[in-house]
């Protein structure tokens, strides 16, 4: 069988992109070859350790399972996308100030998740934090400060909140 | 760890869908949430000529409520069901399951369709169904089928479903007034394949247990209903001794399968105690 | 210098070290930009892929690598008999140190038998892996199978045919250390707990896998290596002396790390494949070991079965230890570090908190057709100290003791230091009693005793353990790699430069993966100089530019790399301090450098700043005497003189909770205080403790690598190798006591294994404590549920 490929077009962090991919290559693959969007990583290839997670239409996925072909006329941000959007910047500032990363290979992913707890903007305890990222490995830090920084965030948003502030 | 080439089909419709299975049967494969499917194709474990997406079908989407069932589309994902208000009011027993389902990254993608497929002896939604009485609506060429999930899971990765048929919907009756349903299982970490686990569904009338549907799973190679277990509580109330009678029954209706993370013989003493604790629970859910 | 003046360099106001900062890489890293070896676009590259062995032990009859060649986008294929022919060799894994020692020479690839299910047998180079992976599949083999030893026990046995015919038998080693009279000590004790041990098959499972990319110019015949390693200089030296390269002519680049854990200090045969490709094709080639590949060619650890005794006087004085050790290595000795550590260090360790005076201690290391065995984080420690924090425990409860006051009354006093242990360990500048004051008051034990009690009464079952350690840390020349004749670095250098606008640059031979080293040196470099932070600036990482060193294993890089940077900085300092004198028509001793700037010692006036120093030293030299010769560029070195190791000391405390029909154990807390000297950043030694605990309690709990008889690795995923993930692991409470070592100035040791050493212990401990009334102890790791219903009969 020779080597099937297609065309996509979809939008990568807000930006149209068009390219012919082999049908068989992988959507993290795609981002970080194709687009040199090395931030997102691969880690195991099958759907365990979420170093490849990235957001489609709106919800993180496992980029590893993901055909680059099945995101045409979709929406993919990745960690770049993520962070030069602006709308993590308490977690990143967090991350950095608890030292929650070490090797910063698990970060991407751990962040793209986090994010999507934080976005449900509802109060969490220690033990809910670890659950909603018991789907990403790390195995630098043991957690506890990654806890820590997603708490905090998530605490001082929902005090802006209530506060009534932006 | 990449994937043998395949040739890849985007479903226009199901239709489409359908006759493409009837022309490459088993050379095919439903490429749906692939939380299950990638992972076997990229360790080139499996290696299909053909991927059929379907995952633009609308026709497979969705969760509604109709006349006392509940329908769920094959192509619901697992975060859809677990949020759906539907579900959180009707079918209990199935919310319950939904947070043990993998990861949130996995959920977000992954299909109930996808897992009802598969069959894989640890997943949840399986033994969701065949406690609840669901059945399954199955497309072919030919026509529609349903299939009942007590009989729909017929082996270690077995189903029902023929090489040409797509799985289309479940249907869930709604869970009555006088029922009381408990999920639990046991995983050695959040997420991860039970080693045993139970789903529960029982009636209660004036104190006793009117029908009891105990649905094992992942010490089986496949969803097992435990016809002792159901008979050792039929017309009781769930007392200490009809509590023990149901565990000491535990043992007449599996066979454990013993895997990488538990032997035969702790399955068998795990689903007892699941067995124990889940009947306590529906007594005290009941009660409240 | 003397104690007073470096105090007053290192403890002044403005004092980074003792200081958290944040690490410029976390930067980076939360933004998607750090930059990993897979990460680097390089033009024309080619991907390896490779043909591993899927039986444990068979030889290659016959091997087709016709067709594969043919498949699209291959640019080579290479068996192991034609690398084997185009690289010197082979690797022999042992050290002059270990005499007795023996292993069988190993080839990079596979030459006429494989000796392990996934040693590498063919390499692929094509277009891309996916294409290098079809043609991979298209390699015909004839295998013919042989007889596989899996067994630890059958491996010893003699009527066990030998994996190596050569070596006689499938012994890599044997060590024994006894003080004398331990029988006598067993025969005269009140009590005597004995007892046998099982240690499951680790992997160190970083996230970002071994990966590594050569470019070689056929023009100036340099080869270039940019790969994921934590001693690149090792590297350099072994590629180079395989490949048939001059030192010189090879450089090795380490950028970012995705973990490494002592996986990455190795030498594989797979990656110096990778290289040989590039130097053959004379195009950039790499490698990156997939999951599947990396459980099955990584470097394994931790298999060991240890039977131990303890005796101990009826007023609960431990006279000896006895162990015997039986260790399960892999087909080879790993080269150059071998695979016999492990088991020495058991030896060393067991029991080193430890006053007694007797001791004795086997250790047999047996070769098995399993993947190669080497250093993995905390090296042979998790072992030992399990053996022995569980035998003290034993003992205590044979007496009616509480564990701590057990060891209260066997740990060396703080004021017992230089000693040397019963295993013959040197030690010195500990604070073992400290430690276990601050971790019984941090961990509220007592309350934890008493509502332990109170919930055992509704049949709720929590344990409580502790675990007294000892860790050698920063190995010196004299230990087992300098004596034993490993090409690598125990020593370790800084050269440091003032550049014209008055800022450092900071050059290591120490690396970076993450744990903070960068920082760390920077915080010792500005504050010895006296310059802001944002002055200085790490390089770590790239032979070409860094003096030689080791990189980073065994807990070193703050020890040794820190001393260094002290030291050059310090040199730096002095010459500035020289030439400023000269400018200002004063003495040096008259004038410091605070902020950047010389001033007054006296009074604290700013005099000149650095800049100046910099602008005059580089280019306008005509304003300082002919005399005067600015150098500005200092390099030291620094090792341990004597030692083996420095020798650090802690105590980890654990609170869990055993579901005793389920046999769950839920982790509560976990508490470790450990002393490592002076610390420079205390947020980084906390997380250094915390990252390392998760991984021992993985491993205790959870990790296993599962071989059936055939040899055949059965849970090589991860979904079927269980690491730790978030929801299993407790909140981590770490205190230092801080006792600075006496080997260097700065006075810091090592920090960066001392959870993963203790932390299986401690759970062990707490595991065993919760099931005391029931009489039922667990002595396997990974304590699985399996294990825990085992022992109490439930099963």
């Amino acid at each position: 069988m020779s080597e099937e490929t297609l065309t996509i077009a979809l939008a990568v962090n807000g930006e149209r992109v068009s390219r012919t991919v082999p049908v068989r290559q992988s959507l993290v693959d795609f981002l970080r070859a194709d687009l040199g969007l090395t931030g997102t990583h691969v880690g195991c290839e099958h759907g365990v350790c979420g170093a490849c997670s990235v957001r489609l239409d709106g919800a993180v996925v496992r980029g590893c399972l993901l055909l680059a072909v099945q995101a045409d006329g979709c929406e993919v941000v990745t960690i770049e996308g993520l962070a030069e959007a602006g709308g993590i910047a308490d977690l990143q500032e967090a991350f950095v100030a608890r030292n929650a990363l070490q090797c910063g290979y698990c970060t991407p992913g751990m962040l793209m998740t986090a994010a999507e707890l934080l976005a449900e903007a509802r109060p969490r305890t220690r033990e809910e934090i670890r659950t909603f990222l018991s789907g990403n490995y790390c195995r630098c830090t043991g957690y506890h400060a990654i806890v820590d920084a997603v708490a905090a965030t998530l605490e001082a948003r929902l005090a802006r909140g209530r506060e009534g502030s932006p | 760890m990449k994937p043998r080439r395949f040739s890849y089909v985007r479903a226009e419709s199901l239709a489409h869908a359908v006759r493409l299975l009837g022309e490459h049967g088993d050379e095919a494969r439903i490429l749906a949430g692939g939380q299950s499917l990638m992972p076997t194709l990229n360790m080139r474990l499996s290696s299909p000529r053909l991927l059929i997406d379907i995952n633009r079908l609308e026709a497979l989407s969705g969760i509604a409520l109709r006349e006392g069932v509940v329908r769920i589309g094959a192509l619901a994902r697992h975060a859809e069901v677990l949020r759906s208000p539907v579900v959180a009011r009707h079918l209990p027993l199935l919310a319950e399951a939904m947070p043990h389902v993998a990861h949130v990254a996995v959920r977000n993608r992954g299909t109930f369709g996808g897992s009802i497929a598969l069959a894989d002896p640890a997943a949840e939604l399986p033994a969701c169904t065949v406690a609840l009485g669901a059945a399954f609506v199955l497309e072919s060429a030919g026509g529609r089928r349903e299939v009942p999930a007590e009989r729909y899971f017929t082996g270690l990765y077995e189903t029902a479903r023929r090489p040409d048929e797509l799985l289309v919907e479940a249907l869930v009756p709604v869970e009555q007034p006088g029922s009381v349903s408990v999920f639990m299982e046991l995983a050695r970490r959040q997420g991860d394949f039970a080693i045993a686990g139970l789903a529960l569904h029982l009636r209660l009338a004036a104190g006793a247990v009117g029908d009891a549907r105990p649905v094992y799973f992942a010490s089986e190679s496949r969803p097992t209903l435990g016809r002792s277990v159901a008979e050792a509580v039929m017309g009781k109330a769930l007392d200490g001794p009809a509590v023990e009678a149901a565990a000491a029954a535990v043992e007449r209706d599996l066979a454990p399968v013993g895997g990488a993370h538990a032997s035969a013989r702790l399955q068998l003493h795990l689903q007892r105690v699941l067995t124990r604790r889940a009947l306590e629970t529906a007594r005290r859910r009941a009660a409240a | 210098m003397s104690d007073e003046t470096i105090r007053a360099l290192l403890d002044r106001p403005n004092s980074y070290v003792g200081r958290t900062l944040s690490r410029a890489g976390a930067r980076r890293a939360v933004a998607g930009r750090g930059r990993y070896t897979d990460d680097f676009a390089v033009p024309r590259l080619l991907h390896a892929a490779f043909l591993r062995s899927p039986h444990a032990h068979a030889r290659i009859a016959c091997i087709d690598t016709e067709a594969a060649a043919r498949e699209s986008g291959v640019a080579l294929v290479m068996t192991g008999a034609e690398l084997a022919r185009m690289v010197a060799g082979p690797w022999v894994g042992t050290l002059t140190c270990f005499p007795g020692m023996k292993s069988a020479p190993q080839y990079p690839m596979a030459v006429d038998r494989a000796c392990w299910a996934g040693e590498p047998v063919a390499m692929v180079v094509a277009a891309s892996r996916a294409q290098a992976e079809d043609a991979v599949e298209r390699i015909a083999v004839e295998w013919e199978e042989l007889p596989a030893v899996v067994d630890k026990q059958a491996a010893l046995d003699p009527a066990t045919p030998p994996i190596h015919p050569a070596l006689g038998d499938n012994i890599a080693f044997r060590r024994t250390i006894d003080t004398g009279g331990v029988d006598a000590a067993f025969a005269a004790a009140d009590v005597v707990i004995e007892e046998v041990f099982e240690f499951g098959r680790h992997t160190a499972v970083s996230l970002e896998p071994r990966t590594l990319l050569a470019d070689f110019d056929r023009a100036t015949g340099k080869l270039t290596i940019t790969t994921s390693s934590q001693c690149p200089h090792m590297i350099q030296r072994v590629f180079a002396a395989t490949l048939g390269l001059p030192d010189h002519m090879v450089q090795l680049i380490a950028p970012d790390v995705g973990g490494s854990f002592g996986l990455k200090i190795h030498t594989y045969g797979d990656e110096l494949a990778t290289a040989a490709a590039a130097v053959r094709l004379g195009r950039p080639v790499k490698f990156v070991a997939d999951r599947l590949e990396s459980f099955v060619s990584d470097i394994h650890a931790r298999e060991n079965r240890v039977k131990g005794r303890i005796a101990v006087s009826g007023t609960g004085e431990i006279l000896a230890f006895d162990i015997d050790v039986l260790s399960g290595a892999g087909a080879y000795s790993q080269y150059p570090r071998t695979s016999v550590l492990e088991a020495t260090q058991v030896l060393n360790v067991t029991g080193g908190p430890y006053r007694h005076r007797r001791h004795r201690g086997r250790a047999t290391v047996v070769y098995l057709n399993k993947p190669p065995s080497s250093q993995y984080r905390a090296v042979g420690h998790p072992i030992g100290n399990s053996v022995g924090e569980h035998l003290v425990d034993r003992a205590a409860h044979a007496l009616g003791l509480d564990p701590v006051e057990m060891r209260r009354r066997n740990v060396f006093p703080d004021d017992a230091y230089p000693a040397v242990t019963a295993s013959g360990v040197r030690i010195n500048d500990m604070s073992h009693q400290r430690c276990l004051d601050t971790l019984v008051a941090r961990m509220g034990y007592a309350e934890l005793r008493s509502e332990q009690a109170a919930l055992r009464e509704k049949g709720v079952h929590r344990g409580i353990g502790i675990a007294c350690f000892i860790k050698g840390t920063a190995p010196g020349p004299h230990g087992y790699y300098g004596t034993g004749g490993a090409p690598i670095s125990l020593q370790d250098a800084c050269t440091i430069k003032l550049e014209p606008n008055g800022g450092i640059l900071c050059a290591v031979g120490v690396t970076e993966q993450g744990q903070g080293t960068d920082t760390v040196m920077a915080q010792i470099a500005a504050t010895t100089l006296g310059v802001p932070m944002e002055s200085v600036r790490v390089i770590s990482g790239d032979t070409d530019a860094v003096p030689y060193g080791g990189g980073t294993f065994g807990s070193r890089a703050v020890a040794i790399g820190g001393e260094a940077v002290f030291q050059a900085a310090r040199a730096l300092r002095a010459e500035i301090l020289d030439i400023a004198a000269v400018l200002l028509q004063a003495e040096p001793s008259a004038l410091d450098i605070a902020g950047g700037t010389v001033v007054d010692r006296a009074g604290g006036a700013r005099r000149l700043p650095l800049a100046e120093i910099g602008r005059i030293g580089h280019f306008q030299l005509g304003e300082l005497p002919n005399s005067v010769q600015p150098v500005l560029s200092h390099t030291r070195r620094f090792r341990l003189l004597e030692d083996l190791y420095i020798f650090t000391n802690g105590v980890h405390g654990a609170h869990v909770e055993v579901d005793v029909e389920t046999g769950f154990v839920r982790l509560l807390r976990h508490w470790v205080v450990e002393d490592c000297g002076r610390v420079i950043n205390p947020q980084l030694a906390d997380e250094q403790v915390r990252g390392g605990c998760v991984q021992g309690l993985g491993g205790a709990l959870y990790e296993h690598c599962l071989y059936d008889a055939a040899g055949q690795l059965t849970n090589g995923t991860l979904a079927d190798y269980l690491v730790p993930m978030a929801a299993e692991m407790p909140d981590i409470d770490v205190a230092h006591v801080q006792t600075p070592t006496s080997v260097s100035e700065l006075g810091a040791k090592g920090v960066g294994e001392s959870g993963t050493g203790a932390a299986p212990a401690v759970v062990m401990n707490a595991v065993n404590d919760a099931l005391l009334p029931f009489g039922a102890r667990v002595t396997t790791q990974p304590i699985t549920p399996e294990v825990i219903l085992t022992a109490l009969g439930r099963i």
